[in-house]
């Protein structure tokens, strides 16, 4: 395991070579580094809000735009309700929060209102139970629908919290960004990003709704009766984004929706344009399945925040539950779309109230604080491994110290952001990556005092301990693509930190070493290991 | 002096770790059942990360003391108090978390009065009430993550070794977690975002003690196959004592640095790791091994002719 391939060497300089080169940009002045040529990596590491501040949004949820939808909703659930129950009405309609409909027989007035007592709006969450709308019969065969005073309420906090959420999994799509996320007040958000990420890609990604519908394109309606707004009840008037005409008249029952998509991608169509793939759950695929089934020859609408992007005729029934979405993309458009529809839409649209830059979490004095011992915490262990192991502790040291440079080197070119629990894992790595060479030394140890040859005892030493390296490392490894790919925010982090660390301690504790005792052994020939 | 210093660590030692292991379990069981009694009547003291607070932000005529501030904050008794700089220099944002069964506007109230006391220039130009910074998805996320790496590294620890072996390091790491967690409790450490590092550090670190001692383990099984499985543990531990003691002090002496220099913001969260370091040390050679020791092993691998087991086999 000694012999100095060439293979080694090449691998070796090659890290420590990248290793430098991409930790450079960290220790040079910003004006120093604008000067270079285009070609020299000047990415730094990402510090995190914890250590170095960034830039803040303050969003408020469009409560009365949440209200309006849902009062549309409810209107089309009352005509649904009644004309299931074949209650002939009339008259229906929405003013001012309320919705009146005229029953057309008397007789019917009561059971219609039992019906939609039961039918429609949701179960009311906390201790008053029921439903959170309110039914009330008025004179000449009217039914007056309103919400319950608590139900705005109940709205905003639920949108709140499904926007925060919506938000985190958008960002934490973008890469370990992690960002601070807090409901502020009843319906405001807060949103704290790390050093210099751009606050308008960031708002690009929060500030859509990407609400997705699928939604029959109405073929009764001709282009005159568009033009002229003769509309029939049940269908609207949409806007288009695709190069064919400027609205289409689609139902307003959506056959199918976002909520139901289980994935997203950005893909290519036929043609090599660019597009979003997309793929519904069983239920959603059943629905799509039965609404193309039905209407072969037809064409459907694919909206995103009430606009067509496309309306496709159907050909065949499609049950697969999966398609593409083709429209007016740019590769970077469609890259964003599908991952808006991977994260789910927005409750409501978000309106931006305030935008500043905050400073560190942590405080300037603990980070600094924290910089200076961990640098203190750094030297002890260098000295002491150096104090214990002699010369091979020299090589472990500089084996450690070309591991930290790797591990900042990929955080920079990842762009990964590091907060402090991030170092905690850095630190981890360290430890675990110093254990490697412990173990290789007290291996070689054990098979000199054994009366092994000093060459002998040293490959030997290798070869056993990289057993147990291994193992360890694979464990480790395993644990941490775990927590990558489950955890969010600071476990995200962690994890990604971990990961890094342990592909390159395996390589800088046994490798390197490797070649600086082989080159040592060449150069000395020894006759005792310094450690033995 | 002699020079490299792991000449001073004894090449062969004789401590018969396993003697010791009833007393570890009685004492681990006592500190178990603290930690879960702690753990189930105060809970963590969860910090505004996790709880929410409220958020003032302040306006002073010249360039706020971001520091000072901080300082007072903790002074005057708001808990957790985080101080940003807000926009301008001349603006900052300060977070705190009221004091339990205290009432928001009025723990609010308090604090404003004593930051305008102590500062008499600052103003507060608006309050509101913030969330929690850590959704209940991070939480449970969190733990199903838990949960999935422990099953799987049981699953990688079986398909290398045995299944007592996964077993003996999956209980060993699961008592560390617990332990940390107890400290983090009954020291009534502020539990924050940073705070989480603790326990995903225990668990890494732990686990590459459990599996480097069960490499050991798994060797000498195959050398000294008559050798009861008692003396062959005490062997393997004898014999991976230098390398314990210098990785652990390694470990130690890394985070040793912020614990004494890193000052009062920094301190618990080190505090803990350093804890969860020499805990997972403790447990492998107490916890893991004995309980392979109970459970016995598995010791005709590569022979087809039965082996006697060794004391894994009497009481």
């Amino acid at each position: 395991m000694l012999t100095l391939s060439r293979w080694k060497i090449f691998a070796v300089t090659l890290s420590v070579i990248f290793g430098i080169v991409f930790t450079l940009p960290n220790l040079l002045p910003q004006k120093t580094l604008d000067a270079l040529p285009g070609w020299v990596p000047k990415q730094k590491l990402n510090l995190g809000l914890d250590l170095q501040g960034g830039s803040y949004l303050l969003y408020e949820v469009d409560t009365d735009a949440l209200r309006r939808e849902r009062l549309t909703n409810l209107v089309e659930d009352v005509r649904t309700a009644l004309r299931n129950e074949q209650i002939a009405f009339g008259e229906l309609g929405e003013a001012n929060g309320v919705i009146s409909v005229r029953i057309a027989e008397s007789g019917k007035v009561t059971e219609a209102a039992s019906l939609l007592r039961r039918s429609i709006g949701a179960p009311l969450a906390g201790a008053i139970g029921g439903r959170d709308v309110s039914v009330a019969s008025r004179d000449n065969q009217r039914l007056e629908i309103t919400f319950v005073a608590e139900a705005a309420k109940a709205d905003a906090a639920k949108a709140v919290e499904q926007s925060i959420e919506t938000i985190r999994r958008r960002i934490d799509s973008m890469g370990t960004k992690e960002p601070t996320i807090t409901r502020q007040g009843t319906n405001r958000i807060m949103i704290q990003a790390a050093g210099e990420s751009d606050p308008e890609k960031l708002k690009n990604v929060i500030g859509k709704t990407a609400k997705l519908t699928f939604q029959m394109v109405d073929e009764a309606v001709t282009p005159e009766d568009l033009a002229a707004g003769r509309i029939p009840p049940g269908t609207e008037v949409l806007p288009s984004e695709d190069r064919y005409v400027a609205s289409y008249a689609v139902r307003k029952r959506a056959i199918v929706s976002g909520d139901e998509l289980t994935g997203s991608q950005q893909t290519f169509d036929q043609n090599g344009a660019p597009a979003v793939s997309f793929a519904f759950n069983g239920q959603g695929a059943r629905k799509f399945g039965d609404a193309t089934g039905r209407n072969v020859g037809k064409r459907f609408a694919i909206i995103l925040d009430g606009k067509v992007i496309s309306a496709p005729r159907i050909n065949q029934a499609l049950p697969g539950g999966s398609g593409i979405i083709t429209g007016n993309f740019t590769p970077e458009s469609a890259a964003e779309l599908s991952l808006l529809l991977r994260s789910g839409a927005l409750p409501a649209p978000l309106i931006v109230e305030d935008q500043r830059t905050v400073t560190a979490e942590l405080g300037a004095d603990a980070v600094r604080a924290g910089s200076i011992s961990l640098a203190i915490g750094a030297a002890a262990m260098f000295v002491f491994i150096i104090l214990a192991y002699g010369l091979f502790g020299g090589f472990a040291a500089i084996a450690l110290f070309i591991n930290v440079l790797m591990i900042i080197g990929i955080m920079s070119m990842t762009q990964a952001t590091l907060t402090f629990p991030g170092i905690a894992g850095l630190i981890l790595t360290l430890a675990v990556a110093v254990d490697a060479n412990v173990l290789i030394y007290e291996r070689m140890r054990d098979e000199a005092n054994a009366g092994r040859t000093p060459m002998a005892a040293a490959d030997t030493g290798f070869r056993l301990a990289l057993v147990s390296i291994l193992d360890a490392n694979i464990t480790s490894l395993i644990s941490a693509l775990i927590m990558f790919g489950f955890g969010s925010g600071p476990v995200k982090g962690f994890a990604w930190t971990l990961s890094i660390g342990v592909f390159t301690s395996v390589f800088t504790a046994v490798i390197i070493t490797q070649v600086l005792i082989g080159w040592w052994f060449k150069v000395a020939k020894p006759k005792k290991l310094p450690i033995a | 002096m002699r020079w490299p210093l792991i000449r001073y660590i004894p090449r062969a030692t004789h401590y018969r770790f396993v003697r010791w292991a009833p007393v570890a379990a009685v004492f681990s069981l006592i500190l178990i059942l603290g930690s879960c009694v702690s753990l189930f009547t105060q809970g963590l003291n969860l910090g505004i990360d996790f709880k929410g607070g409220v958020s003032l932000e302040i306006v002073m005529p010249r360039p706020v003391p971001l520091a000072e501030l901080r300082h007072e904050l903790d002074v005057m008794g708001a808990h957790d108090g985080q101080v940003q700089g807000f926009g301008s220099p001349n603006s900052a944002m300060v977070k705190f978390l009221p004091v339990k069964g205290e009432n928001v506007g009025e723990a609010s109230k308090k604090v404003e009065q004593a930051l305008i006391k102590k500062f008499p220039d600052l103003t507060i130009k608006s309050r509101s009430e913030v969330g929690a910074k850590v959704s209940g998805e991070l939480l449970t996320s969190g733990f199903k993550a838990l949960g999935m790496a422990l099953l799987l590294m049981l699953a990688y620890i079986w398909f290398r070794f045995q299944l007592q072996f996964g077993l003996g390091a999956v209980v060993a790491v699961f008592h560390d977690i617990v332990l940390t967690l107890g400290l983090l409790s009954v020291m009534r450490i502020e539990f924050s975002m940073t705070e989480i590092a603790a326990p995903l550090t225990v668990i890494g670190y732990s686990m590459n003690e459990k599996v480097i001692t069960f490499d050991r383990l798994k060797e000498n099984l195959r050398k000294y196959k008559k050798t009861p499985l008692r003396d062959i543990i005490d062997l393997s531990e004898n014999e991976r004592l230098s390398r314990t003691i210098i990785t652990g002090t390694t470990a130690l002496l890394a985070l040793g640095g912020t614990m004494f220099f890193g000052g009062p913001v920094l301190f618990p969260l080190v505090f803990t790791m350093t804890f969860g370091i020499i805990i997972g040390t403790y447990s492998s050679i107490y916890i893991a091994l004995p309980l392979i020791l109970v459970w016995g092993v598995n010791r005709n691998d590569d022979e087809a002719t039965p082996q006697k087991l060794g004391a894994a086999s009497r009481p």
